[in-house]
């Protein structure tokens, strides 16, 4: 078995980007960057401010197109035209704000845009079908093991890490393949961060692969499988969780140095 | 039934939610999820009635109580209106004007064009329409806010109106039809039957409601706030037919306004068009990010409140039998407003009800018409309701503020 076997998790990666470049004017924000993230796989994408981890979540979330480079998704090459068409094939971006309507209950959250009802009628006679959508929701609710209080009242009144919750079950309700997550547990407390990561390894258990975008490195011990990291827009080093310390993750963010495979992937 | 609601499978992956909850802070978030809310605005409406009895004996008679409900007919069908563009999160201060405008087009049409009663009013609901279509295309696809643009059609309508009414400023309109909304009332035998339907349609509904919920495997409402929900209902409808039997009766206008506030209700709180104006006032980004056609749901409701508007100005036609220059200026628009918000529409966007309106417009009739009859100027009337409005939009902005604070 050579060195970089054990980096990568067998078959074939469900997203993957080769060679991804982007520049915004004379700034290089994304220097022909390859990522991959594998089913049930949890990467972590780290990196300092003006790294390019925002930039390369932007061109997986299908909001930048890059200037260079290929997308395969499960093996098809792909284009990501729009937020829309990423969604379409499965992958679903909960950004930091949640797009949650607040003054909403947990259910018409989590169907929002896609209630169930009666379809051949106009919206303004075509009532929702609130049973059935409430138990869809308690079932995606309860196989990733989220606990709320009450799906029947407004989301404001949920807790930061519930709400987030809300925010990722609604993207594993809609089917999707990748859920990439953009700083989940940056306003969270102690007790609400431990629920977010227990939330992100159900998701790698029901097989979902996780992007996970963080400057908690805390956090990205616990929950991630492996660890890529940018550095003025090129990735300098891919570290196995399991085997890395973060004195090392946090030397590379910084100097780009140790065990950089650069070049090689 | 039990087997559908989410399991605990291992107690390391749930969350341990169990803080001790005192009951203050469970009465304050109950109050706070606006289950309880007609009850302070209830509250105070029978407080403000019993004040004006206990001040001059004529006001709890059937008769006042009837005039009362039509007075407070135009400035409730305003306030519908109003309700819809504040779920958005908008205003629209054209509503008086195009009410007026409305009502002297049914006064040309019917007075000096001779058309019958029935195609004048559905011609003069159409106008009402065009008039928001076109407001709210100004404010979806150009981008102005609503706040100018209606403020713009205010002043523009209202100068329509003094056009249409010509040199005389004033149209009588002497039409059976128009007229019948606010001088014809259902006779008991009517009136009785319509108190049972109105009683077996929420015995269906909650009925249906809670077979659908056991079907889908869900915990029902419990029986006692059902049959309690029930209870209210036919213990309200039998209150208001004794009263109005003992007068004239039920005026259509009251029936027209119950229709229309029924339908309105069920579109706010059942359909998928209700689910989306409340996602827009909630969070416009997030409704647009989830593939909602926001500009299509907010062009629409202008129309809608407009359209009411249009409404009201026939019903204003209907009381006073003709349109002045006079018809839906004043404080009509701000009175509007003010029933939305005493009602409990958040002027925030996201949170309100349509009966909400009907419920302030009658805070603000019984005022009025209480302090005429205690003799007091429209001076007077006019700076009770100011003060009232302030402290119902305080309440308004100090649950909100305690909401963010948590």
């Amino acid at each position: 078995m050579n060195m970089y076997d054990s980096l990568f998790p067998q078959g074939q990666p469900r997203l993957a980007l080769r060679g991804m470049s982007k520049r915004f004017g004379a700034v290089t924000a994304l220097d022909r960057v390859d990522f991959e993230v594998y089913p049930g796989e949890v990467v972590a994408l780290v990196g300092d401010n003006g790294a390019g981890k925002s930039t390369l979540a932007k061109i997986i979330a299908g909001v930048y197109r890059a200037d260079s480079g290929a997308i395969t998704f499960e093996g098809r090459e792909v284009v990501f035209s729009s937020p829309e068409a990423a969604g379409a094939l499965g992958i679903a971006t909960v950004y930091q704000d949640l797009a949650l309507c607040d003054n909403l209950d947990v259910v018409a959250n989590l169907f929002l845009g896609r209630e169930l009802g009666p379809r051949r009628l106009p919206i303004a006679l075509r009532w929702t079908q609130e049973d059935d959508m409430e138990r869809r929701a308690r079932e995606v609710l309860s196989s990733l093991s989220v606990r709320l209080p009450s799906l029947r009242r407004p989301v404001k009144q949920l807790s930061g890490g519930q709400r987030q919750s809300v925010a990722v079950s609604r993207a594993v309700l809609w089917g999707s393949k990748v859920v990439l997550l953009d700083e989940p547990t940056a306003a969270l407390g102690v007790e609400q961060t431990a629920m977010v990561q227990r939330l992100i390894m159900r998701l790698r258990a029901t097989g979902l692969s996780v992007v996970l975008i963080s400057h908690n490195l805390t956090d990205v011990f616990q929950v991630a499988d492996r660890i890529v990291v940018l550095r003025l827009g090129r990735r300098v080093a891919t570290f196995t969780a399991s085997q890395a310390t973060p004195d090392q993750v946090v030397a590379a963010i910084t100097s780009g140095g140790i065990e950089s495979v650069e070049g090689i992937l | 039934m039990r087997k559908l609601l989410p399991k605990v499978e291992d107690s390391a992956s749930h969350e341990v939610v169990s803080f001790p909850i005192s009951l203050w802070d469970k009465v304050l978030n109950r109050a706070r999820s606006g289950e309880w809310e007609p009850w302070p605005v209830v509250f105070g409406l029978i407080l403000t009635w019993l004040l004006f009895q206990s001040l001059n004996g004529n006001f709890l008679t059937p008769r006042n109580l009837s005039n009362l409900v039509l007075q407070s007919g135009v400035v409730g069908t305003l306030g519908i209106g109003v309700v819809l563009v504040l779920l958005l999160g908008e205003i629209d201060l054209s509503l008086g004007a195009v009410c007026g405008v409305c009502a002297s087009v049914l006064g040309v049409l019917i007075t000096n064009l001779h058309w019958p009663g029935i195609p004048a009013m559905l011609v003069t609901l159409v106008i009402g329409m065009l008039i928001g279509l076109l407001q709210g295309a100004v404010t979806v696809y150009i981008g102005v806010p609503s706040f100018i643009v209606t403020l713009g059609g205010f002043l523009a309508w209202a100068g329509v109106q003094l056009i249409l009414l010509g040199d005389a400023g004033e149209l009588v309109v002497l039409d059976p039809i128009v007229q019948s909304f606010a001088s014809s009332y259902l006779t008991v035998f009517a009136s009785i039957v319509l108190g049972i339907f109105i009683v077996a349609i929420v015995l269906v509904s909650l009925l249906v409601r809670r077979r659908s919920r056991r079907r889908a495997g869900l915990e029902p409402s419990s029986l006692s706030t059902s049959s309690l929900r029930l209870l209210g209902v036919i213990v309200g409808t039998g209150v208001a037919i004794i009263l109005f039997d003992a007068y004239f009766g039920i005026p259509y206008m009251v029936v027209l306004l119950l229709v229309v506030v029924a339908l309105l209700t069920w579109m706010t709180n059942r359909s998928v068009f209700g689910r989306y104006v409340f996602a827009i006032g909630g969070n416009a980004d997030a409704a647009r990010r989830a593939g909602i056609h926001v500009k299509t749901v907010r062009l629409a409701v202008f129309a809608l409140a407009s359209t009411l508007a249009a409404l009201g100005g026939i019903l204003s036609v209907s009381r006073e039998f003709a349109v002045s220059t006079g018809t839906g200026g004043g404080t009509l628009l701000l009175e509007a407003i003010a029933a939305a918000v005493i009602g409990g529409t958040s002027l925030f966007g996201g949170r309100g009800q349509i009966y909400q309106a009907l419920l302030g417009a009658l805070v603000i009739g019984s005022i009025e018409n209480g302090l005429y009859l205690l003799g007091q100027p429209a001076s007077t009337q006019n700076i009770a309701t100011g003060v009232i409005l302030v402290i119902a939009v305080s309440v308004d902005a100090l649950s909100r503020r305690r909401q963010q604070t948590n």
